[in-house]
């Protein structure tokens, strides 16, 4: 068996920490005293039969005095001098040190470790305080509340000419802007705090597959070209778009990219890019007339029309899709429409309302509270996944293609339809009437809509 | 209702903004100045706006509806009609990645959100060399 140079250290510790003497072990492994004292030191080579005898006298393994955690060690000490390099730790030593204090090494490893583990965390959560459209729009709306208050009360305050009738209309400004600084504001603190308590390292393979979808923006130029498609060369396409994504550290996270991906070429080559844009700028974004020219599904055209880049200056698309059970799935976000990263989202999404009647398209305008309050059009459609059996259930998935009403593209019906009030999902939600809540508001009660 | 210093109109600008109350706000002390003020709320027609109103100078806000303030200031810049009109930006994000998308589409001035009055009053002088 290999032995490093310390094993006798590794005896002598072991020995001590068991409480036996040195005369105590000599005998019972058929020493002498002053040969195991030799050894301890580390000035005789212990044979691998006797190394066995000490192991088994010590209750240990033979290898652990052999080698010890401290492979393990060295590298956890080298790691850690990396990390903060300006310690000037003395790296040579590192096998002395680990050999003479395991504990204390141990304790250097744990707690490198632990910074690894702290980092990823503030990576992850800076990450979401980054790209987690909930907390985006969350502040937006506290800063244009301070703002609008800011600005007012200097104006009231500032000394110049303000007659009775403006002071009264800025003051009922102050106050509605207060109660939406106020509901933001708590709404803030309380999200932060329970997302502060939630495990978010690691962030799971789906997390995974979000992110680097999220980072490409759902388009892969790449694999819109025709020679990726060839048999043969599309895998390798593929491979090559995976293996450049740091953000897919997991297999499982790995092997859903591919499936995207492939899906992904399947419909670039059903519709095609160029073809595809032209098609979608001349039929005004209308995904029925699309499926119609591609002669493709709703779903495929969807994604089709929010992937792909627009060099439009005023149209844009999100989509969404989940499964038979209402767990979102896809998420490609719109700007003002957010969609929940975690957790359930709204009812009153025409996709749950397509969910309840298969292959029938929901068109429906919709409006978040707060904010701009925006009108987006939202087309959904349930379809099947699978091949229709009568051996097992079916099942099914939907698709939610979001646009903001635009009065170019869409009827004087739509533009004047009244709005269906949704939401983002009911931790986020200020509406305290809604029929649907399945939980409780984080935002508090009364809050201006 | 009247609004003091609306007498003595001289320099005329465009606030596009969709906060209704920080428009507001920024209407009246504009106007106490001696500004003629129009206010815009949509980013999908600030454009033609600005060739509507034909501003002495622009307060642009970035998170609008429809369209960003970087594009519409993308669009004004590449337009012989308004490449040198004065801009000033107002956003919540006062990020260096923010300021530096700003100036490289050619801003003037940038403030962040909540910013005070009379900056931005002074801010708004010096565009127009008053």
């Amino acid at each position: 068996m290999p032995q490093s140079r310390l094993t006798g250290s590794r005896i002598r510790e072991r020995r001590l920490v068991l409480g036996l003497k040195q005369a105590s072990l000599a005998k019972s492994v058929g020493i002498s005293a002053a040969y195991l004292n030799l050894i301890e030191h580390n000035r005789r080579r212990v044979g691998d039969a006797l190394l066995d005898v000490i192991a088994q006298e010590l209750k240990t393994d033979p290898s652990v005095l052999a080698e010890g955690a401290e492979a393990a060690l060295l590298g956890a000490l080298s790691e850690a001098d990396k990390r903060i390099p300006d310690a000037q730790a003395e790296l040579e030593k590192s096998e002395d040190f680990a050999g003479r204090f395991p504990g204390w090494a141990s304790l250097v490893m744990a707690q490198n470790q632990r910074i690894h583990e702290l980092e990823q965390m503030v990576e992850a959560l800076s990450d979401r305080l980054t790209h987690d459209p909930e907390l985006a729009a969350s502040l937006h709306e506290v800063i244009s509340a301070v703002t609008a208050i800011r600005s007012t009360a200097a104006i009231l305050s500032g000394g110049g000419e303000v007659d009775q009738e403006w002071q009264d209309r800025f003051l009922r400004n102050m106050r509605d802007e207060g109660m939406r600084l106020s509901t933001a504001a708590q709404g803030l603190v309380e999200f932060l705090d329970a997302g502060a308590s939630e495990d978010v390292v690691p962030i799971g393979p789906s997390e995974e597959l979000a992110t680097f979808l999220d980072q490409n923006d759902h388009y892969f130029p790449v694999l819109e070209n025709p020679t990726a498609w060839e048999t043969g060369v599309r895998d390798q396409a593929i491979g090559q778009v995976i293996a450049g994504d740091d953000a897919l550290t997991s297999r499982e996270a790995q092997d859903m990219a591919r499936q995207f991906l492939e899906r992904y070429i399947a419909d670039a080559q059903a519709m095609p890019e160029e073809e595809f844009n032209a098609a979608r700028n001349v039929l005004n974004w209308d995904p029925t007339a699309l499926a119609q020219k591609f002669g493709q599904a709703l779903p495929a055209v969807m994604r089709r029309i929010a992937f792909l880049p627009t060099t439009s200056q005023t149209v844009s698309a999100g989509v969404v899709s989940c499964d038979g059970a209402g767990a979102l799935e896809l998420r490609r976000t719109l700007p003002g429409f957010p969609l929940p990263r975690f957790g359930a989202a709204c009812p009153y999404w025409p996709l749950f309302q397509a969910l309840s009647q298969p292959e029938r398209p929901v068109r429906a305008v919709v409006r978040h509270p707060g904010g701009a309050r925006r009108r987006f059009v939202c087309q959904a459609i349930c379809v099947q996944k699978d091949a229709p059996s009568f051996d097992r259930p079916a099942a099914f998935e939907a698709y939610m293609l979001i646009r903001e009403l635009n009065d170019t593209l869409d009827d004087e019906a739509l533009v004047h339809a009244t709005p269906t009030e949704v939401g983002s999902s009911c931790r986020v939600c200020p509406r305290t009437d809604c029929a649907a809540r399945r939980e409780a508001t984080i935002l508090s009660a009364g809050s201006p809509l | 209702m009247r609004i003091p210093g609306e007498d003595f109109m001289t320099k005329q600008v465009l606030v596009i903004e969709d906060e209704p109350n920080i428009a507001e706000a920024i209407s009246f002390i504009l106007s106490r100045e001696g500004w003629k003020v129009s206010i815009h709320s949509s980013g999908t027609t600030a454009v033609q706006a600005v060739h509507d109103v034909s501003p002495d100078v622009l307060i642009l806000d970035v998170m609008l509806p429809g369209k960003s303030g970087y594009d519409i200031l993308q669009d004004l810049r590449s337009s012989d009609a308004t490449r040198a009109l004065p801009v000033l930006m107002l956003t919540a994000r006062g990020q260096k990645t923010d300021r530096e998308l700003a100036q490289r589409l050619g801003v003037n001035r940038f403030m962040t959100k909540p910013f005070s009055n009379t900056e931005m009053l002074s801010n708004l002088r010096e565009l127009v060399g008053g």
